[in-house]
């Protein structure tokens, strides 16, 4: 059963249909791919078991706070990133509107390719049962599977092994984010995410019997305290923190816009936040168990290991081990079963972040809206990401995108709240008075100094280090067209999305419950 | 595994899944607010229709 309200355009706005559903889509949101194959290696690199004192810290210091900043946001002013910004801003709304399309560029951007990444996973679930990569997994991925071409360039060359899977991968979301909130996506997070948990659960514990597991571990967990003074691991702590927890880059804001008005918002959130460090540490349990086994099949220590994050880690290092592992072929289809699911619900959140805006903006049925998102969404993945320059295109992208886009949206929203509009304790006083667990002042102490200070260094230093180092050692001209452009591209739809005209632009929000400071946020 | 593993696991497990379970079990006791002010029904008083469609 699902709840619609009406919202100001005049058309039916969803809702999910409960805290269950709101909370299981949130988690399905923020457990990803980077869940897997991203924290395990950051952990291990940066003091092993003594990592889990930054990450706490960043949890509780950035994390969790710009999540309910984000919450706060979507669910008082009613919208999809442009719609609430716009709000949130008042008579700065156009201004404001631009940073919610940034955000909306940025989820636009990232499931071009995020879709790539899960439609190779969806092909490597079928390549397991025959464990087809043979004995040469690296050589299969770049050689046979994605053809990836000598040249670090732009090709149009399509490969149709690539493409076949991209397009399952677009239809299927399609389909979900066209049936809507509570029909579509929902109802997918609430039978995906029990199974996720439960095939996860099932590798990790054939991991734990294997062979050289107990030597993984002991890797992965012994501490190394120096690296507690070092900053570099306080920012990696930071970094996997922001980048596994689907905030500041408009996702949450359209979710919790979803949620009745009447809804707790931080005693969801912090079960969001916790299930997903929760899935983090069962994969670096997992992870590493299965890494200790092919260093033990080598004969060779752990720390020898290469490859044991990223791409590398799911599409070369694992099936290497798979071939090794007895039942190999089971382990395998629920492994990559489990990243494709991973990675779908995760993708599911992306999309809608940019369907919900453009149904806004532009006065369109949740499905038209996702019909037409999709297919453009859909075209240009095809085009840039199934090609035999699609693994650098990717690359290149996402550290882009990320590091300075998602991380200066952060920076930016949290200034513009706390600082430029001043409407903090507006949104203190909202999540207070519909929540169970209560905030205080130092909710806004941490998003008005600490998370523009520790964002602000990171995203510094990221410019910094493309600008001096390059990246990957890829060509300039290749990043100029791949990294830069991404980040063009963005611009380019945040001025031309924020400048078109609204289809219902006069619209008043009573945003409730009423705040004495403001009661009524008039747009201009 | 070493104890130094080991009570790091230990440790971990405690911090991050005692979180969930606890934040999860105070989620249960109190799912929502014992008291909201007036009104919050719906987007804006003039618009208060609500369709289930199941």
């Amino acid at each position: 059963m699902s709840t619609t309200t009406q919202n100001p355009t005049g058309t039916q706005r969803e809702q999910f249909s409960g805290q269950t559903g709101f909370i299981l889509s949130a988690i399905g949101s923020a457990v990803g791919l980077g869940n897997i194959w991203r924290f395990p290696g950051v952990a291990y690199e940066n003091g092993g078991g003594a990592f889990l004192i930054p990450y706490l810290v960043a949890l509780m210091t950035a994390g969790i706070p710009i999540l309910f900043l984000d919450y706060a946001i979507g669910h008082r002013f009613r919208g999809s990133a442009p719609t609430a910004l716009r709000r949130l801003g008042g008579r700065w709304g156009r201004w404001t509107e631009s940073l919610g399309w940034f955000q909306v560029g940025m989820s636009f951007v990232i499931g071009l390719y995020y879709t790539a990444i899960i439609g190779w996973a969806l092909s490597y679930f079928v390549f397991s049962f025959d464990l087809r990569w043979g004995d040469d997994p690296a050589g299969f991925l770049v050689g046979e599977y994605l053809k990836v071409s000598n040249d670090v360039s732009v090709t149009g060359d399509i490969v149709a092994s690539v493409a076949i899977p991209l397009a399952i991968v677009w239809i299927a979301a399609i389909v979900v984010l066209a049936l809507g909130v509570s029909r579509g996506l929902e109802r997918v997070n609430v039978v995906v995410m029990p199974l996720l948990a439960l095939t996860f659960g099932a590798v990790v514990v054939r991991a734990l019997f294997l062979d050289g597991a107990a030597d993984g571990l002991n890797a992965f967990f012994t501490p190394d305290w120096g690296a507690l003074s070092d900053p570099n691991v306080w920012i990696a702590a930071y970094g996997q923190i922001f980048f596994s927890l689907s905030i500041a880059f408009g996702i949450m804001i359209t979710y919790a816009s979803y949620r009745r008005r009447r809804a707790n918002l931080t005693g969801p959130g912090l079960v969001v936040a916790f299930a997903n460090s929760s899935f983090e540490l069962l994969a670096g349990i997992g992870v590493f168990a299965t890494l200790g086994f092919f260093a033990f099949q080598q004969g060779i220590p752990v720390a020898e290991l290469e490859g044991i994050s990223g791409i590398s880690l799911s599409f070369i290092t694992f099936p290497a081990i798979l071939s090794q592992m007895p039942g190999g072929a089971v382990v395998g289809a629920l492994f990559f079963g489990t990243l494709t699911l991973a990675g779908f619900t995760s993708l599911l959140s992306i999309l809608q972040v940019t369907s919900a805006a453009v149904q806004e903006k532009f006065g369109l049925t949740p499905r038209s809206g996702a019909v037409a998102i999709g297919l453009v969404s859909a075209a240009l993945s095809f085009a840039l990401f199934s090609t035999t320059s699609g693994l650098y295109a990717l690359d290149a992208a996402d550290n882009w995108t990320n590091n300075i886009g998602v991380v200066g949206s952060a920076v930016i929203m949290s200034v513009l709240t706390v600082w430029v509009l001043r409407r903090g304790p507006e949104l203190l006083y909202h999540l207070n008075t519909v929540s169970t667990v209560r905030l205080g002042g130092v909710w806004l102490a941490l998003i008005g100094v600490v998370v523009p200070a520790v964002l602000g260094y990171m995203l510094v230093r990221a410019i910094v280090t493309v600008v001096t180092e390059g990246y990957e050692g890829y060509p300039a001209g290749f990043l100029v067209v791949m990294g830069w452009g991404a980040l063009i591209a963005i611009g380019v739809i945040t001025a031309v999305a924020t400048a078109l005209p609204w289809r219902h632009h006069k619209h008043d929000v009573e945003p409730w419950p009423p705040y004495a400071a403001v009661t009524t946020i008039k747009e201009n | 595994m070493t104890p130094t593993a080991i009570a790091l696991f230990v440790l971990s497990a405690m911090l991050v899944w005692g979180g969930l379970v606890a934040s999860t079990i105070y989620l249960i006791r109190r799912p929502e607010t014992s008291a909201y002010p007036a009104g919050g029904y719906d987007e804006s008083p003039e618009h208060s229709v609500v369709v289930r469609d199941t």
